[in-house]
């Protein structure tokens, strides 16, 4: 008897097997034919992109412009203020982890990455670097676990003062020209620098903005609402394109002689005054979909409109959307890759000058082929990101 | 006259518009401090639309409403001393699904009342006692059952300490075997001394504690009574019609 209930389970699990193929993949002749080809089809391109990726093509191109791929033109010598900053968001994500998603007990494995990176063939400062990050996140996430409630604040704090410092760092302050805290001029930053850059100024700011103009749209002031009605209507009838040349090309004819803004600080402006318009009709699709009964149950108890906004309708109105802003966010990080065409030199732009150089031509599949890397690994962290927060405010939810 | 005779809300010929609908018809009411009024009649009768107009969640655009000598107009400043001091409670609880009950009770108080947290977490364990439920507190509304829900929803309002309490049809979207529970609170409540106004169908609740009926039909009041008038001898056919619908069951 015992003998036979010990060797039952492994018979089961293999007739488990067959039957799910025979149920899923082979159920009639028409799954069968359509199983066969789609494997034939998988294999046919995946084999043909592996052979390409592991013998013909030349990633030399990659390992010799990584630098430039990652930083653009940014000078050597300040090079280290970009880590210092990549050094106190690694440790605010590490603690922020440690306190907030103490539950999961694995997620400080993403801080293993860095680390993991440093095996590429990188030179020594930068591989030191990466080794001290995946020390730094592990230390955060650490420290986060084990004082969550005095941390709390301190690490709040650290995100809202991060963008200043991240851009003070980019940027230099001292007007000397040489030294460690040099002022490194933006038309030097590029690649991922700033399209990551681009990025989180253009989410930082347009969400707000497109708050307010969400609100402005259903405000009982009519001018508000004109504006705010003709600005979004505006702005969304015209392509990211047209809005980045204008910023680049004609701003300058109506500036009074002398007076030039930025290039960098313009696409900025640009991409998030774009941004706006379509995340207000997003945020205004989850204020319309709040029942009225609750603005009348906050306003029964005497709260103001704007308490009701800021604390009954917005929270509930934003996480409903929280799909629908991952994915805007998600298309800002990849439109930014139209700077490109008004000659910034984010990261396809340093892909396009890195193809321009003698040496390199004709290696667009190798250059591209990494971009495209990098461009999927960050959308799909920011994807998995949204999930992770939308389970957990799921918590209680109607 | 003694102290708790004092007039505390005043009604004066009320009329209200739904576009080209004549939803109110000049209704007019004087309730005293600590009256328990029930108001009932069929549906679209105004009762509702009626109740509303007290603390402004509905705009009359005729006649006069004055709550504890406070006239209700456009000016803003009105309406929100009016709200602080009237609690609300809906047919369909309208608790705020993304804070706990304890957050439910009192945001209100820390907000507008400008009362430190302690104090307010305090006052609503207290509310909670009083309704029942104190074991909830950390929930969502959404982990509670429906007549679980709108007790918190009185307690919410009553954190407030309204001098009124003003009740939708708070009974109608409850399962059977809930009603009562909500009704016992408000029986409780009634005989603390709250002036109430009660939009129900709930006869026995009114045969309770109601010390004056209304009853309103197509935007005006049909009759009003104590209890015992309008349940013996309703004057008018069309209440005594009405009543003997609902207590046919």
């Amino acid at each position: 008897m015992t003998n036979l209930n010990s060797a039952l389970p492994p018979l089961t699990e293999q007739i488990t097997l067959l039957r799910w193929l025979r149920k899923n993949l082979f159920g009639s002749w028409y799954d069968a034919l359509l199983t066969v080809l789609g494997l034939w089809i998988a294999y046919w391109a995946v084999k043909g992109f592996l052979t390409w990726a592991f013998t013909a093509a030349k990633w030399d191109v990659i390992i010799l412009n990584l630098r430039l791929i990652m930083i653009g033109q940014y000078p050597l010598e300040q090079t280290g203020r970009l880590w210092l900053w990549l050094a106190f968001l690694v440790l605010l994500s590490g603690s922020s982890t440690g306190i907030w998603a103490r539950e999961s007990k694995y997620a400080a494995v993403v801080f293993l990455l860095p680390g993991l990176l440093a095996l590429l063939p990188f030179s020594t400062e930068p591989r030191v670097w990466l080794v001290a990050l995946t020390a730094i996140g592990l230390a955060g996430w650490v420290i986060g676990r084990a004082k969550p409630e005095i941390l709390k604040r301190g690490v709040i704090a650290g995100w809202v003062i991060s963008l200043p410092v991240i851009i003070l760092l980019t940027h230099g302050f001292s007007e000397s020209g040489t030294g460690f805290w040099a002022v490194a001029k933006t038309t030097l930053w590029g690649g991922l620098l700033l399209t990551f850059l681009l990025t989180v100024v253009a989410i930082l700011f347009s969400f707000p903005l497109g708050v307010l103009l969400a609100l402005g749209r259903r405000s009982e002031l009519p001018i508000v609402r004109w504006f705010s009605v003709a600005y979004i209507e505006l702005v969304r009838g015209v392509p990211l394109i047209t809005i980045l040349f204008m910023a680049q090309l004609m701003l300058p004819l109506f500036l009074p002689e002398g007076l030039t803004i930025d290039r960098v600080l313009r696409a900025m402006v640009g991409i998030t005054l774009f941004s706006a318009a379509y995340l207000a009709e997003n945020v205004r699709g989850g204020l319309q979909a709040i029942p009225r009964g609750q603005f009348e149950a906050a306003h029964a108890l005497g709260l103001n409109s704007a308490q009701t906004m800021v604390f009954i309708i917005l929270p509930q109105a934003l996480r409903l959307i929280i799909p629908i802003l991952a994915g805007q966010f998600i298309a800002v990080f990849k439109d930014t890759a139209l700077v490109a065409i008004v000659g910034l030199f984010d990261l396809v732009g340093i892909g396009k000058t890195v193809l321009a150089q003698p040496d390199f031509i004709g290696l667009q599949r190798e250059v591209y082929a990494f971009i495209s890397l990098i461009y999927w690994v960050l959308s799909y962290g920011m994807s998995h990101l949204s999930q992770r927060l939308e389970e957990r405010l799921g918590v209680g939810k109607r | 006259m003694n102290q708790s005779a004092e007039t505390i809300i005043s009604v004066q010929n009320v009329h209200k518009w739904y576009g080209d609908y004549h939803a109110l018809k000049g209704v007019s009411m004087e309730v005293k401090k600590r009256e328990v009024i029930v108001i009932f009649g069929p549906s679209g009768s105004g009762k509702s639309t009626f109740i509303r107009t007290i603390n402004r969640l509905e705009e009359h655009q005729r006649g006069k409403i004055v709550v504890d000598g406070i006239e209700l107009s456009h000016d803003i400043r009105n309406i929100e001393q009016v709200r602080m001091e009237t609690g609300m409670v809906f047919q369909q609880f309208n608790l705020f699904p993304h804070l706990t009950v304890m957050q439910n009770i009192t945001l209100a108080p820390i907000q507008v009342r400008k009362w430190p947290k302690q104090k307010a977490e305090e006052i609503a364990m207290q509310l909670l006692e009083r309704v029942g439920i104190p074991e909830q507190a950390h929930k969502y509304p959404g982990q509670l059952s429906g007549g679980q829900q709108q007790r918190v929803a009185i307690a919410r309002s009553l954190a407030m300490q309204p001098k009124i309490m003003l009740f939708d049809e708070p009974t109608s979207a409850l399962d059977p075997e809930m009603i009562k529970e909500v009704l016992d609170v408000m029986i409780e409540l009634a005989k603390s001394g709250m002036t109430m106004l009660v939009v129900t169908h709930e006869m026995g609740f009114a045969r309770a504690v109601a010390d004056r009926m209304f009853f309103f039909d197509q935007g005006q009041i049909v009759e009003s009574g104590t209890p015992e008038d309008i349940f013996r001898n309703p004057k008018e056919e069309r209440t005594e019609l009405f009543l003997s619908q609902i207590l046919s069951h």
